[in-house]
């Protein structure tokens, strides 16, 4: 007598957190393709194409913060490279997206403008199969899945840890960075992938493709931030933590830990290629820069601003601190590093717990007041 | 039963496969011992079970001959020890004596150089690994006592239950009503369950040390190997420990390792006294401290 999955995930939401859920899928879902499509753009209630793209692009990243918090907030592991499966997740799409130029690149051949440009007469082999839509999905679920499957096994089965493997995943993400960078892998090199035309033959740049886009990141969001509820309530979840306090009491009573850190490790993989995948028709072009060590570290100081093991943290890190790039990088460019460095050092000094940690801190103190109620005694067995 | 056990030949000689019988001069050794109890021998055939403990002989470890010895230091000297099912047996011995190897032995953490080590009539604990050891129904509690501080004590609990802890089992999991119960009733045994929902990280170190002992007895080990559990506890948790451990008994067999004699006394179990790495003493506590040879080792020279 098992209960529907159906059903335990939204236990596992709990009711504020469903009607959370509801409430942004009627934003994001109706409401601001509304205001972009249906209200003139002379209107003060028009959401403009560069709100659109934003929106969309921070929650791309939003999705990574979440499937970050997973393996960092659950089960302890600190990828400082998780910008690679990010990355790949958005070359498996770029090279559909490539395909779907078609002749109308600038050499007007049926090869992306890269290759004719180092004079490559065919695609080479890996590229075939890039004009199907479907092998793209595939691509972008498989590849990074499979990375992240064989390094995360020999590193967990080697028992590697802490900070240790937080070094050997900047290393991946660099020397992945430099093996796209050269012209010869065959992905653009310096430049990567850009000057996109259209998905499945719509064009790229129409309204109804940008709304539907950002509703699809909209909806991977909300089903990224069910399925990590729902994981870190099972058991499954309760294991992970245990991995993370004491991993070796865990192996004593039976659990072996590799499988468990191996199983969330590819999930967060695939959770950031997907969410890659999404952002690279959005903002029209991925190329090597996404896998630099910088970017990787950025996903952790979301997760750590907006506060670990929460997921909702996660999401807010997330959007504080893109939020503050977009302006930042207007208003000061050169001062942005300067200001996400001080942001990582206020929030170790100061807010160990993030932004949801001082809002629990704050609520606390609010009702401090207020006698608290006797410790509840769990299960009327007496 | 299962078909395979059917398939077993019901005589005590033929084994099935991957089973390890006793050598000769155990058996022998059991047999004495089966002599001695009177009339409880029947000399009759009987089902082996693999993978389960075999008590037909009321005998759940039996350590022989046992040696271990680091560069040269002799930490166990031909050990020999019986513990019967349901026994409550106290191990003491000064500093050194080696009770913690003795332990190590068991639980598989550390091979012995000569002596053979079975838990039941038939398995074989120096061919088994220490997770096979685990599994096989052998619970050990370290001294010092690691418990998941972040869980609840509720959670710590289910997390120890014996079930299927493979990733996919864990993922669909859900708590039904009988092993609800039963962390339920280990609650009321080891006195949480009015923490159930805390922090186990909130508890008092008394309260640590129980709830280790009850993620023991969650996984269903037929023996409670416990080293010092009592150390750092306060006289009244001393108490209510012995008297936990005097109710396990019976349905499972307990091995603890104590130096406070006050707490040994209240067990009131048989006593074992180790001398550098050998049994010299055996019996009831009176009788053990009696013991000029005991006396000599805990008084001096």
């Amino acid at each position: 007598m098992r209960t529907p999955l159906i059903i335990r995930f939204y236990r596992a939401l709990g009711p504020k957190g469903a009607a959370a859920l509801a409430v942004f899928a009627l934003l994001t879902l109706v409401l601001v393709p509304l205001l972009h499509l249906a209200v003139p753009k002379d209107s003060f209630f028009h959401v403009s194409d560069y709100t659109i793209t934003l929106g969309g692009k921070i929650m791309c990243y939003a999705i990574v913060a979440v499937a970050m918090d997973l393996i960092w907030g659950y089960a302890g592991i600190l990828s400082l490279g998780h910008g690679v499966f990010f990355a790949l997740g958005g070359y498996a799409f770029g090279m559909y997206l490539m395909r779907q130029i078609g002749r109308d690149g600038s050499y007007q051949s049926d090869l992306p403008d890269f290759m004719v440009f180092l004079d490559w007469k065919a695609l080479p082999w890996y590229w075939s199969g890039s004009d199907s839509f479907l092998w793209a999905v595939i691509l972008v679920l498989v590849v990074p899945a499979l990375l992240a499957f064989l390094f995360g096994y020999f590193a967990f089965r080697s028992r590697i840890k802490g900070v240790y493997f937080s070094i050997i995943t900047q290393a991946m993400t660099f020397a992945a960075m430099l093996f796209f960078f050269r012209n010869e892998t065959g992905f653009g090199g310096n430049n990567g992938f850009t000057d996109f035309k259209r998905i499945l033959g719509y064009s790229i740049t129409s309204p109804e493709m940008r709304v539907t886009l950002f509703a699809l990141s909209a909806l991977m969001l909300m089903a990224t931030l069910a399925l990590g509820r729902y994981l870190v309530t099972s058991r499954f979840g309760r294991v992970l933590a245990a991995v993370r306090d004491a991993e070796s009491r865990v192996m004593f009573i039976g659990y072996n830990p590799l499988w468990y850190k191996l199983a969330i490790w590819t999930l967060s993989a695939m959770l950031c290629a997907v969410a890659g995948a999404l952002y690279v028709p959005q903002v029209g072009i991925i190329n090597p820069g996404e896998m630099s060590p910088a970017n990787s570290i950025e996903i952790a100081i979301w997760v750590a601003v907006g506060g670990r093991a929460t997921l909702i943290g996660a999401v807010i890190g997330a959007v504080i601190v893109n939020l503050a790039k977009s302006f930042f990088t207007v208003a000061f460019p050169e001062y942005w590093l300067f200001f996400l460095g001080f942001l990582f050092i206020a929030v170790t000094l100061w807010l160990p717990d993030g932004v949801v940690g001082l809002w629990k801190r704050l609520r606390r103190s609010a009702s401090a007041e207020i006698p608290p109620s006797p410790p509840l005694s769990k299960g009327g067995d007496k | 039963m299962r078909l395979r056990d059917f398939l077993v030949p019901p005589v005590f000689g033929i084994a099935p496969p991957g089973l390890v019988l006793p050598p000769p001069e155990l058996k022998a050794k059991l047999e004495e011992k089966e002599k001695s109890r009177e009339g409880v021998s029947t000399g009759m055939a009987h089902l082996v079970k693999p993978g389960e403990v075999d008590l037909s002989h009321g005998v759940i470890l039996y350590l022989e001959d046992i040696s271990v010895s680091f560069d040269g230091f002799k930490a166990l000297n031909s050990l020999s020890l019986a513990i019967d099912a349901g026994e409550l047996r106290c191990i003491i011995g000064p500093n050194g004596a080696g009770k913690t190897t003795m332990m190590d032995v068991i639980t598989g953490k550390t091979r012995p150089d000569s002596g053979s080590a079975f838990f039941g009539q038939t398995m074989n604990l120096k061919r088994m690994s220490e997770a096979e050891i685990a599994h096989s129904g052998i619970g050990r509690k370290f001294q010092k006592p690691t418990i998941f501080e972040q869980h609840s004590v509720f959670e710590n609990l289910e997390l120890a239950m014996k079930t299927d802890k493979r990733v996919r089992r864990s993922l669909f999991a859900e708590l039904d009503d009988t092993t609800r119960d039963r962390i339920a009733e280990t609650l009321r045994l080891i006195r949480l369950d009015t923490e159930a929902a805390r922090p186990a990280g909130l508890l008092s170190h008394g309260q640590k040390q129980w709830l280790e002992i009850g993620m023991l007895l969650m996984q269903e080990p037929k023996l409670l190997l416990l080293d010092e559990p009592v150390a750092g506890m306060t006289d009244e948790e001393t108490e209510r420990t012995a008297e936990l451990f005097k109710s396990l008994a019976g349905k499972h067999s307990l091995v603890v390792v104590e130096h406070d004699m006050a707490f040994i006394k209240q067990l009131g179990g048989k006593v074992t006294v180790l001398h550098e790495g050998s049994v010299i003493a055996e019996g009831g506590l009176e009788t053990v401290q009696n013991d000029p040879r005991v006396i000599e080792v805990y008084l001096g020279r």
